[in-house]
């Protein structure tokens, strides 16, 4: 009896750690995101989205940075993804166990959490000093440098959960391998795979380090991917560390509209996720 | 096939398998069998976990090919023309060789779909045409009065014994001449594995079938030769009545009576 009780003891210490663990977590998420919402609510309105971003002192909105956002985010995003989606099928499908494969995943483990300023100097390195300025089009490329190992890592994983036994009946339907793959295989990991290209998505739409290093920001309205673009993400950073109280306001607007917009893509995720395991 | 071909018990054969070994890796799994496949007959291939028997299934459509380190060596002839030659396209054979699983094995995708998709690759038909070729293969799988009403659900929506009956039909939508059923009632509950057994006669009319089973019952009630394999080796080979009622070799007699396995 007595080793009973020690034991719901121990149960009881380790229950408790895990709820105070669980609640400490949540608790700076809830405080980070009320702060978020306080701020940032009070700044919205319909000038945030129509009006470019102001000088100090007069009133403005976030139009082109949200225009620059979205622009290089879903260029990076176009730019990466067939290039995650291809890679990870080779390692999953074709390459499975080769030397090839384990390099590939090795240096693709490191890319994928190699700091992203690093990844906007090699960028700039290799685009924007050659082509002698700043440009949305250098911003795209550092955004894709990150969405690969995402990519590639989701595309990886989800085939690997694909049984087997399923490549096997289609194989023994007399399907190619390339039909195996892209009919049975991706069909089956398409819920994953989604969600691998919308995680990407969440990741890059709050870079900021690569950006400032390859698109730098611009006050103006430019959709020109040649010309320096204005991002969320590189407007919150400057606009934050102003001394202007207009300026800050935006920055909390910009950074309660990119958190939004995660929210949002997140949950389409778990969505599509979920209809695609119940199919 | 004629009476005279019954008579001298010469049956017209499908598959001969001559002198086959294979390997996987450096391990030797299948040592000089020879065995034939006779048409329109059940052929059952039994024998302890191990034994084999799945292995040499697999080298009838060269299910093998699809792992690095294995290897056959010897022929396999499919109507005379040997499978195992390198320049044997495999897509050709494989819808030559039809093969059902151990666990059933619906693509993610429409009742409809599964067995369309297979057909699709090969023939292009009219939707109408198409349609018919469906439900015909799921008739002939004896599970379409089930699924009639709901060919646009999903495949995995159906049950276990649904699911299997729904492979053996995609198998059968794409007309193959053999057909390979690699433990089809493992995982299916007892009045399931009489639907899928009851299915096995009926299909012999139209092709030659191999079935691998642990279950002996099975493999007396559905096939009419059997095949008895222990470590590697085919020990005996008969009609099913000969092979359990009189077996030849010792070792069968012990497998088949209970005393191992």
């Amino acid at each position: 009896m007595a080793l009973y009780d020690s034991r719901r003891r121990t149960n009881m210490i380790g229950l408790g750690l895990c709820y105070a663990s669980a609640a400490f977590g949540l608790g700076w998420l809830i405080i980070i995101l009320a702060t978020l919402l306080w701020q940032g609510f009070s700044g919205l309105s319909v000038a945030v989205f129509t009006q470019m971003t102001p000088p100090p002192g007069s009133g403005g909105g976030l139009l082109n940075a949200i225009v620059g956002s979205l622009i290089m985010t879903i260029l990076g995003v176009c730019i990466g993804t067939p290039l995650g989606i291809l890679a990870g099928t080779y390692m999953a499908e074709y390459g499975r166990g080769s030397k090839l494969t384990f390099v590939v995943r090795f240096i693709n483990d490191i890319l994928l959490s190699a700091p992203s300023i690093v990844i906007g100097l090699f960028v700039y390195e290799v685009m924007v000093a050659r082509m002698g300025h700043f440009s949305g089009i250098a911003g795209a490329i550092a955004l894709a440098v990150i969405v690969v190992p995402v990519v590639v890592r989701t595309t990886e994983d989800m085939l690997l959960l694909v049984p087997g036994q399923l490549r096997e009946a289609a194989s023994a339907l007399g399907l190619p391998r390339s039909t195996v793959v892209s009919r049975i295989a991706y069909r089956a990991a398409r819920a994953g795979l989604i969600t691998g290209v919308l995680l990407a998505v969440a990741r890059v739409s709050g870079e900021t380090a690569p950006l400032l290093f390859t698109a730098l920001n611009n006050q103006f309205f430019s959709a020109d991917v040649n010309a320096p673009m204005a991002s969320l993400p590189a407007v919150i950073f400057q606009f934050a560390l102003s001394p202007y109280k207009q300026w800050q306001s935006l920055a909390w607007t910009g950074a309660l509209i990119i958190t939004l917009a995660v929210l949002v893509l997140s949950i389409v995720a778990r969505v599509l996720g979920s209809r695609g395991a119940s199919k | 096939m004629t009476a005279a071909a019954f008579v001298k018990n010469e049956l017209p054969t499908k598959i001969a398998v001559k002198d086959l070994q294979f390997f996987y890796g450096d391990n030797i799994a299948l040592k000089h069998v020879n065995m034939s496949l006779y048409a329109n007959k059940v052929t059952a291939l039994i024998g302890p976990s191990g034994c084999g028997k799945s292995t040499l299934l697999r080298v009838l459509n060269r299910m093998y090919d699809l792992y690095p380190h294995q290897r056959a060596e010897g022929e396999v002839l499919l109507d005379g023309n040997n499978i195992l030659d390198p320049r044997q396209d495999l897509n050709l054979l494989r819808a030559r060789v039809g093969m059902v699983f151990q666990k059933p094995t619906p693509f993610p995708m429409s009742i409809y779909d599964n067995i369309a998709f297979g057909i699709k690759l090969y023939e292009r038909l009219p939707k109408s045409e198409l349609d018919g070729r469906v439900e015909t293969a799921l008739r002939g799988a004896a599970i379409w009065d089930e699924v009639k009403d709901q060919l646009s659900a999903s495949g995995l929506s159906l049950s276990g014994g649904q699911q299997q009956r729904l492979c053996i039909a995609r198998t059968v939508a794409i007309h193959p001449e053999v057909i390979l059923f690699d433990e089809p009632c493992s995982a299916l509950d007892p009045i399931s594995t009489a639907k899928v057994e009851e299915l096995i006669d009926e299909l012999k009319e139209n092709y030659t079938i191999a079935i691998v089973t642990h279950n002996m019952q099975q493999a007396a009630r559905v096939s009419e030769y059997t095949a008895f394999m222990y470590l590697g080796e085919l020990i005996e080979f008969a009609t099913t009545p000969q092979l359990f009622t009189s077996p030849e070799n010792p070792r069968t007699q012990n497998y088949i009576t209970g005393r191992f396995g």
